[in-house]
């Protein structure tokens, strides 16, 4: 299911072959990203939680100060409403802690809040549909990566006796928090035993087409009316790989950049660099090449790039 | 400024003028690019969740759309050397095989398939592992009572501190026997039960999550645990009240420790699929056991709140030992029947 693209250095590319059989190209999300989704993830959670707190523990001592006040002792009636309140308050921080994640996760989105703004989600390795047993299984093991490692730090500082054994259960937290620099997709112990892994979330905007602008169509500057027309032999010497350097180069329009890229491809195809049409030239070229190598394409004769 | 008509020279040919006038791959994606935008704006819509806002027509549209962009993709990647292009059709079919191919049960047909044979199901198919979990809690308990009869020392390190301080070796039979009995009108017990069905919860998930190293915590986890009670069961043994305890325990730990029972099987079930996953590659194995066993976790999870209701509320009401075997002893039944003996295949559910 999974293998390297042959063309990408990029050891985070994945390829998902959907069930019509096309190979979708998935990238895993970088272990910042990761980190960096659940930090705000963390931060919403434990801002909800003192939230929760502060108005449970608000009203329980409101309902105490009424029964003290009105009453002059204390009421059942008001230590009841109280307790109802702890009990309540318990319920919440538990279902903040391991119910955040699983309502999120189980969205369309498959991304918690933290995840949605970093641009990452979730996904089933074997490019099959996302179950609800996956996101829960994930999430079950959240709770010795994260949680227990970070109370197990809290009691360290608390001054308490963090012997050998305190250590040793340190130590054994850590292998799990650090378990996805360990292993080449990234997983955490989670995403390993539900089957999942956290992929990029792409959005990309359809951008304009660069070929058929009037310029590059036709060939025909409108600033200097000049058209240009390469042959067989100038268009020869690059490959794919140059075309896509030059589409990028358009596409980001910086003046100097056209202007070196301009001189380089004279120079290359014994033109000689002129200046102030520098895009027109850029786009004309673009367009001529793909042309050509598009053609060789549906020939069956593909040039990866100019040494090719 | 105006040399650029001077360079160059050489002899234009023809065909690469006729094929600039325009690009076969751009006539393709003019032909194609509404159908790829339509199929974009649904595609947001459903991420945004906005179900409603979407017409039939492009609820029955999707599928059909996102087969017609997949083609084009590979029709692209084929003919098409522009990459922006490319990359856009890459992300929008991702992102339309991520809602096609999304979880598609709703939570409340999640929950109906669960409670309708899913969770069962589940239960049984860890069957092998329960009984090495049931065996382990055994001897848990035999080596506490064991321990503790040896040395009454053993009983303050099995047992936490401060869990209940009148509960000690060498307290006198009333004093255990009214722990038992006559805290009917105790208040500060409900919240008592709930801060430990928090606390067996939290045990609960981590004897689950502790699988994962090839199930030997867990096996830990089960043993210490077990060994308090059976340090317990000593100490009320001692004066006599064994069966009261027993009662006074069995109202809410027969669904308590069957769920300690579940969670320590679910571990165990990870841990041996990965270090004996069989013909199956490893992460598979671990990915299958790891969904099944979390669909008995979050049955755990609930069997635990009810384990907190019954001990906050049903220990308190029902005073006398008979009764509260009788409540113990039918929530005992009622587990096992529905676990073992309640065979229904959920509608719509994958093969496990």
């Amino acid at each position: 299911m999974k293998r390297a693209l042959p063309r990408t250095a990029d050891d985070r590319r994945r390829v998902m072959i959907t069930p019509e059989g096309i190979a979708l190209p998935v990238t895993l999300a970088s272990r910042g990203t990761r980190f960096g989704a659940l930090a705000l993830d963390l931060g919403i959670i434990v801002l909800a939680m003192v939230l929760t707190t502060l108005v449970l523990g608000i009203s329980a001592s409101q309902i105490a100060d009424l029964a003290g006040d009105k009453l002059g002792k204390d009421l059942p009636g008001a230590q009841h409403a109280v307790e109802f309140l702890v009990i309540v308050w318990i319920a919440v921080i538990f279902l903040f802690r391991h119910g955040y994640f699983l309502l999120f996760e189980l969205g369309p989105r498959g991304a918690t809040p933290g995840k949605r703004i970093t641009g990452i989600r979730i996904a089933a390795r074997d490019g099959g549909r996302l179950s609800p047993e996956m996101v829960l299984a994930r999430n079950l093991l959240r709770d010795i990566e994260l949680f227990l490692p970070v109370m197990l730090l809290v009691a360290a500082r608390s001054g308490d006796d963090l012997g050998a054994a305190g250590w040793a259960a340190t130590g054994w937290f850590l292998c799990f928090a650090l378990f996805p620099c360990f292993n080449r997709d990234r997983l955490r112990a989670g995403d390993l035993i539900a089957g999942t892994w956290v992929v990029e979330a792409p959005r990309r905007k359809l951008e304009a087409a660069l070929s058929t602008g009037q310029v590059a169509a036709g060939g025909r500057s409108q600033a200097t009316g000049a058209e240009y027309r390469f042959g067989e032999a100038e268009l020869a010497v690059y490959g794919e790989y140059e075309l896509q350097t030059l589409e990028r180069v358009l596409r980001e329009n910086r003046p100097e950049a056209l202007a070196k890229v301009h001189e380089a491809i004279c120079r290359k195809i014994g033109w000689q660099p002129g200046a102030g049409d520098e895009r027109a030239f850029l786009e004309a070229y673009y367009t001529q090449l793909r042309a050509r190598l598009e053609s060789g394409m549906r020939m069956g004769r593909r040039k990866a790039d100019k040494f090719g | 400024m105006a040399i650029f008509g001077l360079f160059g020279g050489k002899a234009v040919t023809q065909d690469a003028a006729i094929e600039a006038a325009a690009l076969r791959s751009d006539r393709f994606r003019q032909e194609r690019e509404r159908d790829w935008q339509r199929l974009e704006a649904i595609v947001a819509k459903m991420e945004r969740g906005r179900y409603r806002k979407l017409s039939d027509d492009d609820v029955l549209a999707l599928p059909v759309l996102y087969r017609t962009v997949a083609s084009s993709l590979s029709v692209a990647r084929e003919t098409s050397l522009d990459a922006a292009t490319l990359a856009y059709l890459e992300g929008l079919v991702q992102r339309a095989w991520f809602q096609v191919y999304g979880p598609r049960t709703t939570l409340w047909a999640w929950l109906r398939r669960f409670f309708g044979g899913g969770w069962s199901a589940a239960v049984r198919a860890i069957a092998p592992e329960l009984l090495a979990a049931l065996a382990l809690m055994v001897i848990g308990t035999v080596v506490g009572w064991l321990l503790c009869a040896q040395d009454p020392d053993w009983y303050y390190s099995l047992v936490p501190g401060g869990f209940q301080d009148t509960r000690v070796p060498g307290a006198s039979r009333e004093v255990l026997s009214a722990t038992l009995f006559g805290n009917a009108g105790q208040d500060g017990l409900s919240v008592f039960a709930a801060s430990l069905f928090s606390h067996n919860a939290g045990i609960a998930i981590l004897c689950f999550a502790l699988g994962f190293a090839f199930g030997v915590p867990p096996l830990l986890l089960l043993v210490q645990n077990t060994a308090t009670l059976g340090a317990m069961l000593w100490l009320f043994h001692g004066q006599g009240l064994i069966v009261d305890f027993a009662a006074w325990l069995s109202i809410h730990g027969t669904t308590e420790l069957l769920a300690i029972l579940l969670a320590g099987g679910a571990g165990l079930h990870v841990g041996r699929s990965m270090a004996f996953p069989g013909e199956r590659a490893i992460m598979q194995a671990a990915a299958e056991a790891g969904q099944r066993a979390a669909v008995v976790m979050a049955g755990v999870v609930l069997m635990l709140v009810i384990a907190g209701m019954l001990e906050g509320l049903g220990r308190q009401l029902i005073d006398h030992t008979p009764g509260r075997f009788m409540v113990g002893g039918s929530m005992l039944a009622l587990w096992l029947v529905y676990f073992f003996a309640f065979r229904r295949v959920p509608q719509g559910s994958e093969a496990q």
